[in-house]
């Protein structure tokens, strides 16, 4: 009833007739609020920004918390995450580096994905303030503009990347790959020789890996049921997985899990702080090793209510989780994978 | 009761096939051939039941092809999720890629979407901004086409020289598969189009929110809003509950997880298409917008996955050829490395954007050869050689890379990607 009278407030209820211009009648008029809540794309003339402003040196602290931990400080790309500054003069280079600076056609195009995609793992969590501010430091990181800059709606399209320009349409139609040709078929050529081959540089993933796998699944087949943990809630894990997507852009748990921007997590609970071998941890993680301390349900609640409270210092670009019931349905499912 | 054996592994299975023809080869003139204990042993499965009707309500595979799968090569991207793995063409035959097997990419991993909570909205120059359900989307008449789907970057890690030991991993970022689905046409005709509408873009649910600008002569053209895939519902990967189907075209623009689609006058210039999906060239410029996956072909078998372990005497060679342009009408096989080349068959049904199988059967004298094969499609359009194709583009723009793949097969049947003067 409620909502058949908001319906009907918002005077988007059609009493009679077709709602639509197709001769189907199927579908039904969208809101102007649902609209809004999905519109959210920015074209190079500015058309989709939304009222806001944001500084270099705002930018910069909202970059370090949530964005640093792939892109770098300085936007310039942790191990294979995407490289955002420099690569200046590169395009014609043997190893292109294609960055916001060097290569990006449109200012825009960076407004709008990081809004709607960024940071990887929390997306759209940004206010339009916060997307301005790390814009305007993107452009900063690029040397583009000067620290003291303010990005905003007002002089978002007076801002013009450096290779605007070095974009053409298509025009593969127009090669000589493209012209009728006729193609021999016999006698050709007198001579072949090879002149490169895959097994010099040997990057191809091993085959064995999939024999070895290929007989566990064989045997998987049969279906047995998963060994239970007498102590641990079914429920509570399951739903703990759920949350776990939330962990899963940066960190594995399970047999075949590698640490990743963040560690393996197998066996935390009980775990002494910062011992996942082979992995890079912040000062403040190593300071709590040193401190002794072990992974416990209270502290791993704490730690995940507030990371950078709890650990001031720690790299980890996670809010935190509000609710305690994800909580603890993440604890219970991170002790369903202890080793 | 005779000793029964083991159940044969595959790899088993193969090397006693070849263990009993070399030893029918050296026997005397009157074969003493040893009794083949696939016949003479009883197996356990002429014995015993077998399972229910209840045991696998939803079927898999059998036991024995559990290493058909889609593989990844982790060094390719940063993580798991906004990643590729490839569909391996070596196991497959006839044009239709099965579900389970169709390569998967993602920018912000695979989004489990509940049907009853999804809507497809059309917004922008419309004259009605209209939302449907899934219940309003089955509503509309449904077309059903055949189509391949390549990833732009298919054979890119190809570029600069022979460097992945497979056709998965050089040419398995493409399916071929059957989709049910809505003229995209009708539900911008639902809408009504404004006189200025010029492009559109669609939009996932994902994490991503995956967008791309598409002309609208070619949404107008043949794309389709797809539900379903070789007949059952939309993989979850591939995004359940709704699909963009755009033919011919670069896979990225092939949106899954469809929830939008704006009307506009103009591109839009995301990341999909000026950051990534543009051809750099060598001058230091890029093309944009370079929507047709050219006409292109492989062997898959042989092939590095698949050495021929049957040695010499007649052999089968097959492969899939492709255009986003038409049909393929013709390829041709060489054994030398481009010295001499032969028709191929071309078997199964040849539909427009779609995978074609071919095949070529010879006897095989067992010294090494150079395999290619060359594509020709409907508009006369033929597959260039790698030299050919850096001549014009240089070896930098990772995408569209419809090149002629050359494997050397060895003396023991073993193949390797290689390229050839």
């Amino acid at each position: 009833m409620l909502k058949f009278l908001s319906i009907l407030a918002t005077g988007t209820l059609l009493l009679t007739g077709s709602a639509t211009a197709g001769s189907f009648n199927l579908g039904r008029a969208a809101t102007p609020a649902e609209v809004a809540a999905w519109n959210i794309d920015v074209r190079p003339d500015g058309q989709g920004l939304p009222d806001g402003r944001g500084t270099v040196e705002q930018g910069d602290e909202i970059f370090a918390e949530r964005c640093a931990v792939c892109h770098g400080d300085f936007a310039e790309g942790v191990d294979r995450w995407p490289v955002l500054s420099g690569g200046d003069d590169t395009l014609t280079s043997d190893r292109p580096v294609k960055t916001i600076g060097s290569y990006w056609p449109y200012l825009s195009t960076v407004f709008d994905y990081v809004n709607r995609a960024m940071p990887f793992g929390d997306a759209q969590s940004l206010k339009p303030d916060e997307v301005y501010a790390i814009t305007a430091f993107l452009l900063y990181a690029n040397d583009l503009v000067e620290d003291d800059f303010e990005l905003s709606h007002e002089n978002f399209t007076s801002v013009r990347l450096p290779n605007e320009d070095g974009f053409y349409m298509d025009d593969r139609e127009a090669s000589p790959i493209f012209k009728k040709r006729n193609v021999c078929m016999t006698d050709c050529k007198a001579d072949v020789k090879i002149t490169a081959r895959a097994q010099v540089l040997d990057v191809t993933p091993e085959e064995t890996e999939t024999e070895t796998e290929a007989v566990s699944a064989a045997s998987a087949s049969v279906s047995h049921p998963e060994p239970v943990i007498a102590a641990l809630d079914d429920a509570l894990i399951e739903k703990g997985a759920k949350v776990f997507k939330k962990c899963k852009a940066c960190h594995q748990v399970g047999d075949k899990a590698k640490n990743r921007v963040g560690p393996i997590l197998n066996g935390i609970i009980g775990q002494q702080a910062a011992v996942v071998s082979g992995f890079k941890y912040s000062k403040a993680l190593k300071k709590l090793n040193d401190d002794g301390l072990v992974w416990s349900d209270e502290n791993l609640d704490a730690f995940l209510t507030k990371p950078k409270t709890f650990v001031k210092g720690t790299k980890m670009a996670f809010a935190g989780l509000k609710k305690e019931k994800d909580r603890v349905a993440l604890i219970e499912y991170l002790k369903s994978h202890s080793q | 009761m005779s000793e029964r054996l083991k159940s044969p592994t595959r790899r088993n299975l193969l090397k006693g096939g070849a263990l009993l023809s070399g030893a029918a080869l050296t026997g005397a003139a009157v074969p003493a051939r040893a009794d083949d204990p696939a016949i003479t042993n009883l197996q356990p499965w002429m014995q015993e039941l077998g399972d229910g009707v209840d045991a696998m309500p939803y079927g898999a595979p059998s036991q024995y092809e559990a290493h058909v799968k889609r593989r990844t090569v982790e060094w390719l991207t940063a993580d798991r999720i906004s990643s590729i793995n490839f569909t391996p063409l070596h196991e497959l035959d006839g044009i239709i890629t099965p579900n389970g097997l169709c390569f998967e990419r993602h920018h912000g991993g695979v989004a489990h979407v509940d049907p009853a909570q999804h809507r497809l909205m059309i917004n922008g120059l419309v004259e009605t901004e209209l939302v449907f359900t899934m219940e309003d989307i089955m509503r509309f008449p449904r077309e059903n086409r055949i189509y391949f789907l390549e990833c732009a970057a298919n054979s890119g890690m190809e570029w600069r020289g022979a460097q992945l030991n497979g056709c998965q991993f050089t040419h398995g970022m493409i399916h071929n598969v059957m989709y049910t689905g809505v003229p995209l046409r009708l539900l911008l005709e639902e809408a009504g189009l404004k006189t200025n509408a010029k492009w559109l873009m669609p939009e996932g649910a994902d994490a991503a929110a995956m967008t791309r600008s598409i002309p609208l002569e070619k949404a107008l053209d043949d794309c389709l809003v797809a539900f379903k895939m070789n007949g059952e519902a939309l993989r979850p990967e591939q995004g359940y509950p709704l699909r963009l189907v755009v033919p011919g075209w670069e896979g990225n623009m092939w949106i899954k997880w469809l929830r939008r689609i704006e009307v506009g006058d103009e591109p839009w210039h995301h990341r999909e298409e000026t950051s990534k999906y543009t051809d750099l060239m060598a001058n230091g410029k890029a093309r944009r917008f370079t929507w047709e996956m050219d006409c292109k072909s492989v062997i898959t078998n042989p092939s590095p996955q698949a050495p021929l372990l049957h040695k010499s005497g007649h052999t089968v060679l097959t492969g899939v050829a492709w255009s986003g342009r038409g049909t393929i009408p013709r390829v041709d096989i060489t054994l030398d490395g481009g010295k001499n080349w032969h028709a191929a068959r071309l078997d199964g049904p040849s539909f427009d954007k779609s995978m074609h199988r071919f095949y070529f059967e010879f006897d095989w004298d067992g010294t090494p050869l150079l395999l290619q094969s060359r594509a020709h499609d409907s508009t006369g359009y033929i597959q260039p050689t790698k030299n050919e194709l850096r001549a014009v583009r240089g070896e930098n723009s990772i995408y569209h890379n419809n090149a002629i793949q050359t494997w050397h097969l060895r003396e023991n049947g073993e193949a390797e990607n290689v390229e050839i003067s």
